[in-house]
């Protein structure tokens, strides 16, 4: 079976972002962009899809700028075997980037699609959920672990009480939490090789897709700095200022 | 205006992230009408409609609904949502999980984790860990919203008297099912809902020296958190992650213990009322945010708090 990746550039996760002073969005001027940290999980888990011989082809998704290719590139390198770049140079949103993982999806009947829990840029989480929604197929987000079976997975999955396990049919649309896997890094030999794995690149248009946003950003603004506190000395005399100063325990 | 909230719940009671989401859609203005599925979820429909603000209450009580399942709950929401103008749940593991599905649905987009109400089509959310806030103006249909948790005062449980519509709508689209859960019992309040926290760090080194904060925990009411670093670290579970991946929380007290204060981290926690932090590096990160910083070892000053309480 084929196993599809998205894979999104953003900024890098050790980038401390800055807001414009014209307050139309973050300085993204030679900041380091890289492989969304959940979307690393995400191929990491196809690959090892690969190794153990449930999949037979690992194709990487991107949908953005021609650097993109950077972020593909990284893919193919980590094990993937092919990559796709859909190039546009405008504002693309989970629901556009949804309609176009679903053009791929079918160009290439992917069985196992894996994305991201979010992107830790716009932090939606919305992506793989309306791409499932779109496709009319099963969803497991938020996995922490997965085991294929005979036409479905059983997948783990990280919930606000703890764990749970659910099964879903393939196809499907898995969605990475933090502690799925823990992701290899790229030999050397294994970047030059990637140098040679086939990028093909399509326009959303290509696809027929309309990726026109129907949400405005008017403005983006620092969050409200927090005072400076003081460092106190003793343990007795932080229990002073929460009792007496803060007045939050008594 | 109509605007439908879709509120979790225990089976017998809604729970308090919902109540913020209702009170998000009172700032947006509108009839609000909340929607209860489950399987047995009666009585939680009637602590609904006891929720201050609430016109309406529509309990869709069946077996497809029993496990939160996205592609059922979805399924049922697409087919009574195109009545509203909004549609809100918080952003919750499930409300993140059934929600853009949703939007998908009915081809909108989703506005994630919303911290503002600006006007009816206009909203506040954070982006970049909380390192900056966007705010968003949607000319879709049909506005789709996840509320943050910590963003909006819950609505009052008492006070409404809504009346309560039962829907026979079965949707169970056979496309997953429902195996097991580990779910942590619960002695302490829940993270999200708890007004004092203290959480752990790689500082703690092993799960075993949680104690030492379950300690302090139960003497102060308060509710027990973790950096990413320890949960991956096996000293405890997932539900105890604080942060951009994990909960979001805004306690009157934060008490960080052993924690460098990782952006990622500061996200989930840097709207508390007041922070302190117990690290033995003074260069921790975790003392720019702090209203009261010890630096120690933590091993020396959490014993000595215990005894102090
Ligand atoms: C995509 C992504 C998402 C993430 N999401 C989250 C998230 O939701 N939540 C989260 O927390 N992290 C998250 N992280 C991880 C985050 O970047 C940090 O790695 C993590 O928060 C560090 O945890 P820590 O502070 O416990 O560990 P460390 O950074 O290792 O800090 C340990 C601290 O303990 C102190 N210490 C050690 N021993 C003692 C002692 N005896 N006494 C006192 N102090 C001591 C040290 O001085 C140090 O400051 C995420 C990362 C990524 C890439
Ligand atoms: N532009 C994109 N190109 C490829 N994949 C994307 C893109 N945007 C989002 N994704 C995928 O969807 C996941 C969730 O993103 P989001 O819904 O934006 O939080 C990411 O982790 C990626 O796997």
């Amino acid at each position: 079976m084929k196993v599809l990746v998205a894979v999104k550039r953003v900024v890098d996760y050790n980038v401390n972002i800055r807001v414009l002073g014209d307050n139309t969005g973050v300085d993204l001027n030679n900041v380091k962009m890289s492989v969304n940290p959940f979307d690393e999980i995400a191929i990491e888990e196809a690959v090892r899809l690969k190794e153990a011989g449930t999949a037979e082809e690992v194709i990487v998704v991107s949908v953005g700028a021609s650097a993109c290719q950077e972020q593909i590139r990284t893919a193919l390198a980590l094990g993937a075997d092919r990559g796709i770049l859909v190039e546009t140079e405008e504002e693309v949103q989970p629901l556009a980037i949804a309609k176009v993982l679903k053009a791929i999806v079918d160009k290439e009947q992917a069985q196992i699609i894996i994305t991201g829990k979010q992107a830790i840029d716009g932090d939606n989480s919305q992506t793989g959920q309306m791409l499932a929604a779109l496709a009319g197929l099963s969803q497991a987000t938020f996995a922490s672990e997965l085991q294929v079976g005979d036409g479905t997975a059983t997948v783990t999955r990280e919930v606000d009480a703890g764990l749970e396990t659910i099964t879903v049919k393939l196809p499907t649309i898995i969605t990475t939490d933090l502690r799925l896997n823990e992701p290899r890094y790229a030999s050397l030999p294994n970047i030059m090789k990637a140098k040679k794995k086939t990028i093909d690149t399509f326009t959303p248009e290509d696809l027929g897709v309309d990726v026109t946003p129907t949400v405005k950003t008017l403005k983006v603004t620092p969050p409200s700095a927090r005072q400076a506190g003081i460092i106190v000395e003793s343990v007795e005399e932080l229990v002073d200022k929460l009792k007496n100063e803060a007045k939050v325990i008594s | 205006m109509s605007i439908l909230v879709v509120a979790e719940h225990d089976n017998s009671s809604v729970k308090a992230s919902a109540l913020v989401a209702i009170a998000a859609a009172q700032a947006i203005g509108g009839d609000i009408e909340v929607l209860i599925a489950g399987a047995g979820c009666a009585a939680a429909g009637e602590t609904a409609a006891k929720v201050a603000g609430v016109n309406k209450v529509l309990v869709a009580d069946n077996d497809a609904y029993s496990h939160d399942l996205a592609e059922n709950i979805a399924a049922l929401i697409v087919e009574i949502g195109s009545n509203y103008s909004h549609i809100l749940s918080a952003t919750t593991a499930s409300g993140k999980n059934f929600m853009p599905r949703v939007a998908a649905l009915l081809d909108v987009a989703q506005i994630s984790d919303i911290s503002g109400v600006v006007s009816e089509d206009t909203f506040e959310r954070p982006i970049y860990a909380g390192n900056a806030i966007a705010t968003v103006q949607s000319t879709d249909s049909i506005k789709v919203l996840t509320v943050r948790g910590t963003a909006f005062d819950p609505a009052a449980a008492d006070g409404g008297s809504a009346t309560i519509e039962n829907l026979d709508i079965a949707k169970d689209e056979g496309l997953s099912s429902w195996d097991k859960e580990e779910i942590a019992e619960l002695e302490r309040p829940e993270l999200t809902a708890a007004s004092i926290i203290i959480s752990g760090g790689r500082g703690m080194q092993n799960g075993e020296n949680f104690a030492l904060l379950e300690s302090v925990a139960d003497k102060l009411g308060a509710a027990i958190g973790a950096s990413r670093a320890a949960v991956d670290a096996g000293f405890v579970p997932n539900d105890m992650q604080v942060g951009q991946t994990g909960k979001i929380v805004a306690p009157d007290l934060y008490i960080a213990v052993g924690i460098s204060g990782a952006i990622q981290h500061l996200a989930g926690m840097k709207d508390s009322k007041v922070i302190v932090a117990i690290n033995k590096d003074e260069d921790a990160p975790i003392f720019q945010v702090a209203d009261y910083g010890l630096v120690a070892d933590l091993f020396k000053a959490v014993p000595e708090l215990d005894a102090l309480l």
